[in-house]
């Protein structure tokens, strides 16, 4: 019977309806005799100064529970040069790195990025691609989905839902609600919020293949890179930290960065703090600051203003220390203490010093 | 020179979010709108102090709405504006979105396209991007520091951990964050002048969007804070450790 429509057959994927709709939209007809047997999920594996960032095992395991889903593969797509073991990242479900292994690619020049992750899924054939909605995401997805005229999610919290076309959720209104969204395009790009999926680790080496692709000519010349160093970046932090006008000055920060210290936690601070020049403005989290969705969120002295909250409120659990018990913070808390942060924060800091050393 | 500022009409930041139609339809009843505050304070205000320091420049807005955006549009032309593009139509698809600005930003000879950093209200962070792929010119995100020279913008960007600087040359598409510009309100001169400004309604292009909201939900209600007495500090850790599972 398969003698009948060879060529039909092979482009109709009987385990996953998802690729018939691939077929459908695209058109796309296999030369005969070749079967297009995978269309992998690609996951672009984001990197700085030569290691690969913790963002990217995130989108590496989510990736590869998506390639499940679908029944397919799942890629990994290295644009650059790292020191990590690549082999090695099989371990997160990734059957392959595809690696573009020109230094050009160290820096992210979006343009230069999108075209060449537009090549890469047109050279593994993949439907999917997933990036993290980090800062390099934000400046490349949008971009590659201009040049692959594919369907962006960004800001997804969660697995897609394949049971009815490819739905996926994504916050919106600041993390005031979320919205399911369908897309509709034969390609697909999700852009996964920073800290919504546990990174999965198991068995498996990946091969890794190199791309011949060239970059484009880039158009930004980076001149100045100022990266702060060894301190958990904010975005990518499970556990953050973070201080208001309660703490009174930046004299007494001392006691917040113990804290964050014994928790290997990111520092962070509400905006009058950062626009009274107590801390530095990277550390603002907030709606006109840095969005952060980590963990545990323990803000001290913060009142917990509407802005502030739409910066931190898709943390999983917020604990709040604050002399006001009025306070609007306590209203969006898991946790709180009513009392002085300066006597409740150091203890706090020796009982999770005992937690851990017992 | 000419600058094309992108506009998005959103709610204000203490709405309240709310769905009808059976959680297909955000609730707009009642709804104080605004201009996205990224779009205002940091893309239109930086357009509007680059052209005080240079004359020549020509500043144009430009939103995708129905009539319903119009009101926003004025106020953006009370700050500085020099005129207004409204291309009738709506959607929630940033391709949708992005490709209908393209359309029209190509004919009109943009050195610089400026957007807000993301909108309030999907936080998707995708039409500057979008705009600058299907142009084909270099796309600049989360600037918090914007200066040009000659045909040269210098640019510094947030990135993962801290920040960069790069030179770009133009035409470019950068999107805007804190730092870019000092925040503004219009004066009453800008108001008033605002009014004789010229508002231009053109229609869609024909272009097909790639996502569609099915639904919208509200995040489950939290269940009420547990307050820890003061001098009790372990107590909290233990919750944090045993029930949290956190730490």
């Amino acid at each position: 019977m398969l003698a009948v429509n060879t060529r039909a057959k092979e482009r109709t994927c009987t385990a996953n309806p998802f690729y018939n709709n691939y077929i459908t939209h695209a058109g796309w007809l296999a030369p005969p005799g070749i079967k297009h047997t995978t269309m992998p999920v690609l996951i672009l594996i984001d990197h700085a100064e030569g290691q690969i960032k913790k963002a990217s095992f995130e989108v590496l395991s989510y990736g590869a529970a998506v390639a499940n889903l679908l029944g397919t593969t799942a890629e990994g797509l290295l644009l650059g040069t790292v020191h990590d073991d690549l082999p090695a990242l099989g371990k997160y479900g990734i059957t392959k790195v595809n690696q573009v292994s020109n230094e050009a690619l160290n820096t992210v020049d979006a343009l230069v990025y999108a075209k060449a992750i537009a090549e890469a899924v047109t050279i593994t054939g993949a439907n999917v691609l997933v990036l993290s909605h980090n800062q390099t995401g934000k400046a490349v997805a949008a971009v590659t989905a201009a040049k692959l005229t594919a369907g962006l999610v960004s800001g997804a919290v969660d697995l897609p839902d394949t049971s009815n076309g490819f739905v996926v959720k994504k916050a919106v209104f600041s993390g005031k609600a979320y919205a399911n969204v369908a897309i509709t395009s034969s390609i697909k790009i999700i852009s996964l919020n920073p800290n919504s999926y546990k990174i999965v680790v198991g068995e498996g080496v990946a091969e890794v293949k190199p791309l011949a692709i060239a970059p484009a000519a880039p158009g930004i010349t980076v001149t100045h890179v100022n990266r702060v160093k060894g301190e958990v970046p904010l975005t990518e932090a499970e556990i953050v930290v973070s201080g208001g006008r309660g703490l009174k000055g930046p004299e007494n920060w001392g006691m917040v960065e113990d804290l964050a210290k014994v928790l290997h936690a990111a520092t962070a601070c509400s905006r009058p703090v950062a626009d009274t020049g107590w801390r530095p403005h990277h550390e603002h989290v907030g709606q006109t600051g840095v969005q952060v969705a980590p963990n545990v969120y323990i803000a001290i002295g913060i009142s917990g203003a509407i802005q502030h909250l739409a910066g931190v409120n898709r943390s999983k659990h917020i604990v709040v220390i604050n002399k006001d018990p009025e306070a609007p913070f306590f209203k969006a808390a898991d946790y709180g203490i009513v009392g002085d942060a300066f006597e409740v924060v150091p203890k706090l800091t020796e009982e999770i010093k005992k937690l851990k050393n017992g | 020179m000419k600058i094309l500022v992108c506009i998005s009409k959103t709610p204000d930041t203490t709405s309240k979010i709310a769905f009808k139609d059976n959680n297909t339809k955000f609730e707009e009843n009642g709804v104080q709108w605004i201009i996205n505050p990224y779009d205002e304070w940091y893309a239109l205000v930086r357009a509007i102090e680059l052209k005080e320091k240079d004359a020549s420049i020509t500043i144009h807005l430009i939103t995708v709405g129905g009539a319903d955006a119009e009101p926003i549009m004025r106020k953006a032309l009370a700050l500085g504006g020099d005129e207004a593009i409204r291309i009738n139509t709506a959607g929630d698809d940033s391709f949708y979105i992005a490709a209908q600005i393209a359309d029209v930003a190509k004919q009109g000879g943009y050195s610089l396209i400026l957007t807000g950093k993301e909108t309030i209200d999907y936080n998707s962070a995708s039409v500057g991007g979008i705009v600058a792929g299907l142009l084909d010119v270099p796309f600049v995100s989360l600037a918090t520091k914007f200066d040009l020279s000659g045909s040269t913008a210098t640019i510094t960007r947030e990135i993962d951990g801290g920040e960069e600087t790069a030179e770009v040359q133009l035409p470019v598409v950068v999107s805007c964050a804190k730092g870019v510009a000092e925040q503004r309100i219009p004066n009453m001169r800008g108001i008033m002048g605002a009014r004789s400004k010229p508002l231009k309604v053109v229609e869609p292009a024909a272009i097909e969007p790639l996502t569609h909201i099915n639904s919208y939900g509200l995040p489950p209600a939290k269940a009420g804070v547990k307050l820890v007495a003061a001098d009790n500090v372990a107590e909290l850790v233990r919750l944090l450790h045993e029930e949290a599972k956190a730490i």
